[in-house]
């Protein structure tokens, strides 16, 4: 068993379990109820597989209005509800609870309008993140944020997670190209929220929404901003003997006025498991490889291509590729998108780890981290968003030996821990879900948990949505609620007054 | 007793909301009041003045990252990354012109909760998308962080974000952590004369939806900057590629003439005018600011003109239409049922009195569940309402 608690299952409910089920199906009829447990498997767990539960019943609504009966009768009912996207999350988002409802919203998978002069689509929330580009990709448009599980995640689970991707330096994370939502509150309450408009006044609550990990509502209906493709990219491909350098020339390309469409580096154990997998020609006798590429009007790629390229020499690269043509660029992203599969080939099994850093502090971190390995006994390679600073430190080890599963995740905990004690942040895109829920005290203090909370508190006082994910510590919002206020007291004699 | 506190630091702001709330002594919480005549008029008899929290606490240009308290003045964070060859890229406007203040005062938390984006906002996005991280108190008087120092972060609830646009009614913003980006090489502009409003946001939403990754759109119909009217695009970046782009655009919009090119200088000073609705400046008539989808605008505005005696100009391509009651009146009913029609968004009252002020919801009135929301929001934050009580909303 692993080291990550979830709370102890409420035994009233699960008493409940045929009464509850009855409900349920009079709300969606026929098969949007699962119950069976072999049928139930299917849900057990999400990309994060090493945890795993059956929930009590799997619910996939088909309309807006199931949805709202669906919670509404859990709320009245005090059933907690787990929603679930495609399945991709990588920190346990949509990990069911045995007490709880597990909500599937992939049957909400249409395009619902698509409107180029405002430049905007509306979907619901099961289509996935590349059915959108797909919808709109005739005309030339996109949309921009592409999480590297672009093919299979749902856009509703990048709502929930606010999802990045290779491209986010330059075109924002989910939460910069959403416009609008429908959303239904654990009460039942249907609510929307911006729309094709810009600016919607009135507290945000389409940014607590976005990255809210399932806690605060269920999204039905989403509006994205698309973007016109660049008219053209490339890429340039450098490798670096030492990895100060790689991080030194990021550092300048950024000086340099510069924002690649995308910045990616890989340390020598990435670029090595890569080279074997795919044959990217990559250069294997670098501590760092760096892929640089930019996008936009085709007299502009080529001019930032020759600054890039100075830059690079400037820093002592030992290898510069810059791709030709497009099979070319395309090769040399090869390598970079197979990192993962292509460590799980020299490992039964690795973690992928989701740290933010400051880009400055990049060898320090390396460095740690390679002692940090050699405490816990296990190796690590790096795949690295280089301009945003989102480090993916990749675990290696093997389920099958007692004891590494474990090994591997304190490893995981002391990156992380690393990563907060220099400035940076627990998580740059994969969500904090169970997997980093009980470090967020190594970020945030008692009080500001707390601030978070009354978030939850506003949305979903009675903690049914999702609850055992993002907060080790879950307090009733009743105790939350309380003023702790010493009357009488003028407690502030240094204030400068007039 | 009416006081006027004036912190030196976050332990003081603490203090002093702490106070408040135990009293029940609502506060009015101010920068350089620049924004005051913004809103509905707060009720308070005691003011919390953050001016004196200023200070730069770190910038790392490279990291593209800046930190710094809330009662610094924009001008100064302008100036500080300016120098630095960046900006911050929502192009905060400035609404001192329009409601009779002086122009370029305020401060970086003045700026974030009133959510003040320029022309820009249609590529790089609003206030609320450049902050990364804060440092505020709530109306219980705890401190608390949120958010961090890195660009990239979803640990937790984005409360940073969220309280943009919150005009003080949750939380004080002690220190902000904003994201600066590189400033483009050069700007130019792309002229086009004499379109009507169909045709012109015609034009500008076929440039929006082009690659050539335009910066501003706006139309300034006949009459409001000049006798002709004026659709305008802004191209930024390294001078060859602005070159480049702008070729791009006189072949995908010569159907609509030929364009002039406004260089950098003329080209800067004219979406200054846009950027702080400097063609409204001189009057004192009511002043509606309407955020609705791009396409929608000419509709909109189309239908007040017809009944109304109304000027209005276009920004973001259309979806940010400013309008001005030339006849001194409100017409709040006519704007909010045309803004419906036109597909819904947000109309607000940005000029007027503040005896209308406090009768008419400035702000766009909320449907029940989400009014209620936004109660339930305020009442974790500011049980006692003593935050820039009904500055958004009577009783909020």
């Amino acid at each position: 068993m692993t080291a990550i608690a979830m709370p102890a299952p409420d035994r009233d409910v699960l008493a409940r379990r045929r009464e509850i089920l009855s409900a349920l199906q009079a709300i969606v009829p026929g098969e949007g109820v699962i119950h069976d447990e072999r049928e139930m498997r299917a849900y057990e767990t999400d990309a994060l597989t090493a945890y795993r539960q059956l929930p009590l019943i799997v619910v996939l609504p088909e309309t807006v209005d199931q949805v709202s009966r669906v919670l509404r009768y859990c709320y009245d009912n005090d059933v907690k509800v787990v929603p679930r996207g495609a399945g991709t999350s990588l920190s346990g988002g949509a990990l069911p609870l045995e007490d709880g409802v597990l909500l599937s919203m992939m049957k909400f998978n249409q395009v619902l309008d698509i409107d180029y002069a405002n430049r905007a689509v509306v979907v619901q929330p099961g289509v996935t993140n590349l059915g959108i580009t797909r919808a709109v990709e005739g005309e030339g448009f996109y949309y921009a944020p592409d999480p590297s599980s672009q093919i299979a995640c749902s856009i509703g689970g990048n709502i929930a997670e606010n999802s990045g991707g290779v491209h986010c330096l330059k075109y924002g994370l989910t939460t910069n190209n959403v416009l609008g939502l429908e959303m239904v509150l654990i009460t039942g309450e249907v609510i929307r929220l911006g729309g094709k408009h810009l600016d919607s006044e009135g507290y945000d609550f389409l940014a607590l929404m976005t990255g809210s990990e399932g806690l605060l509502g269920v999204v039905t209906e989403v509006t994205v901003r698309i973007l016109q493709k660049p008219e053209t990219a490339r890429a340039l491909l450098i490798g670096f003997p030492a990895s100060e350098d790689g991080g030194r020339c990021v550092a300048d390309i950024i000086a340099a006025g510069i924002i690649p469409g995308g910045m990616e580096m890989m340390d020598r154990l990435a670029i090595h498991a890569a080279e074997d997998f795919v044959h990217a020609g990559y250069p294997l006798d670098v501590e760092a490889l760096l892929i640089v590429e930019l996008d936009g009007p085709e007299r502009e790629v080529d001019y930032l291509i020759g600054r890039v390229e100075e830059i690079a020499r400037a820093h002592a690269a030992s290898h510069v590729r810059i791709s030709a043509n497009e099979e070319e660029r395309m090769t040399f992203w090869a390598g970079r998108k197979a990192a993962f599969p292509a460590v799980g080939r020299i490992s039964p099994d690795y973690l992928c780890m989701d740290g933010t850093i400051p880009r400055r502090e990049l060898p320090k971190v390396l460095a740690r981290m390679r002692d940090l390995g050699e405490k816990h006994g296990l190796r690590v390679a790096n795949v690295f968003h280089a301009g945003d600073g989102n480090l993916h430190p990749l675990i290696l080890y093997d389920a099958n030996k007692p004891g590494e599963l474990e090994a591997a995740e304190a490893f995981g905990a002391d990156i992380l821990r690393l990563c907060v004690e220099v400035g940076g942040v627990l998580t740059g895109e994969h969500g904090v879900g169970i997997e980093k829920r009980d470090l967020m005290t190594e970020m945030f203090s008692e009080d500001d948990l707390k601030q978070q909370q009354r978030v939850k508190c506003a949305f979903d006082e009675k903690h049914l949505l999702n609850p055992g994910k993002v907060f080790p510590l879950l307090h009733r919002c009743a105790e939350l609620g309380k003023m702790h206020v010493h009357k009488g007291q003028l407690p502030f004699p240094d204030i400068p007054r007039f | 007793m009416d006081a006027t506190f004036k912190p030196r630091d976050t332990r003081q702001v603490e203090d002093a909301v702490k106070w408040a709330a135990a009293e029940d002594q609502p506060l009015e919480v101010v920068g350089h009041g620049s924004k005051r005549k913004l809103g509905r008029p707060v009720q308070a008899a005691h003011v919390l003045d953050l001016s004196g929290l200023t200070g730069i606490e770190s910038y790392e240009p490279a990291e593209l990252v800046l930190t710094v308290k809330a009662g610094t003045a924009i001008a100064e964070v302008e100036k500080l990354v300016g120098d630095n060859g960046q900006e911050l890229s929502f192009e905060p406007m400035d609404y001192g012109p329009l409601l009779g203040e002086e122009p370029g005062r305020g401060t970086v938390g003045g700026v974030l909760a009133a959510n003040l984006s320029g022309p820009r906002r249609i590529k790089a996005g609003a206030a609320r998308d450049h902050v990364l991280g804060m440092e505020a108190v709530s109306g219980r008087g705890e401190i608390f962080n949120s958010g961090g120092k890195v660009v990239k972060n979803v640990t937790g609830y984005d409360l940073p974000r969220a309280l943009c646009g919150s005009f003080g009614t949750l939380a004080v913003a002690t220190t902000v952590t904003l994201k600066v980006n590189p400033k483009p090489e050069t700007s130019a502009t792309f002229l086009l004369d004499g379109l009507e409003e169909a045709d012109a946001i015609k034009a500008l939403c076929l440039a929006m939806g082009s690659s050539a990754e335009v910066s501003g759109a706006a139309h300034l119909p006949g009459g409001i900057d000049g006798e002709a009217g004026k659709t305008v695009l802004r191209l930024e970046g390294f001078e060859t590629s602005v070159d480049y782009r702008f070729k791009t655009l006189e072949k995908l919009l010569a159907q609509f003439g030929a364009p002039a090119r406004l260089a950098e200088e003329e080209s800067g000073k004219l979406w200054r005018n846009i950027r702080d609705v400097l063609p409204f400046a001189s009057s004192e008539t009511p002043v509606w600011r309407v955020s609705v989808a791009p396409a929608s605008g000419p509709m909109l505005v189309e239908r007040l003109k017809a009944a109304l005696d109304m000027r209005a100009f276009f920004d973001w391509s259309g979806g940010l239409v400013w309008l001005s009651c030339d006849d001194g009146e409100l017409h709040e009913a006519e704007i909010r049922a045309a803004l419906q029609d036109a597909g819904g968004g947000h109309a607000t009252l940005v000029r007027a009195d503040p005896s209308v002020r406090s009768t008419v919801p400035v702000f766009q009135p909320q449907p029940a569940p989400l009014a209620a929301l936004s109660r339930r929001l305020k009442e974790q934050f500011d049980p006692k309402g003593i935050l820039n009580a009904g500055r958004m909303v009577a009783g909020v």
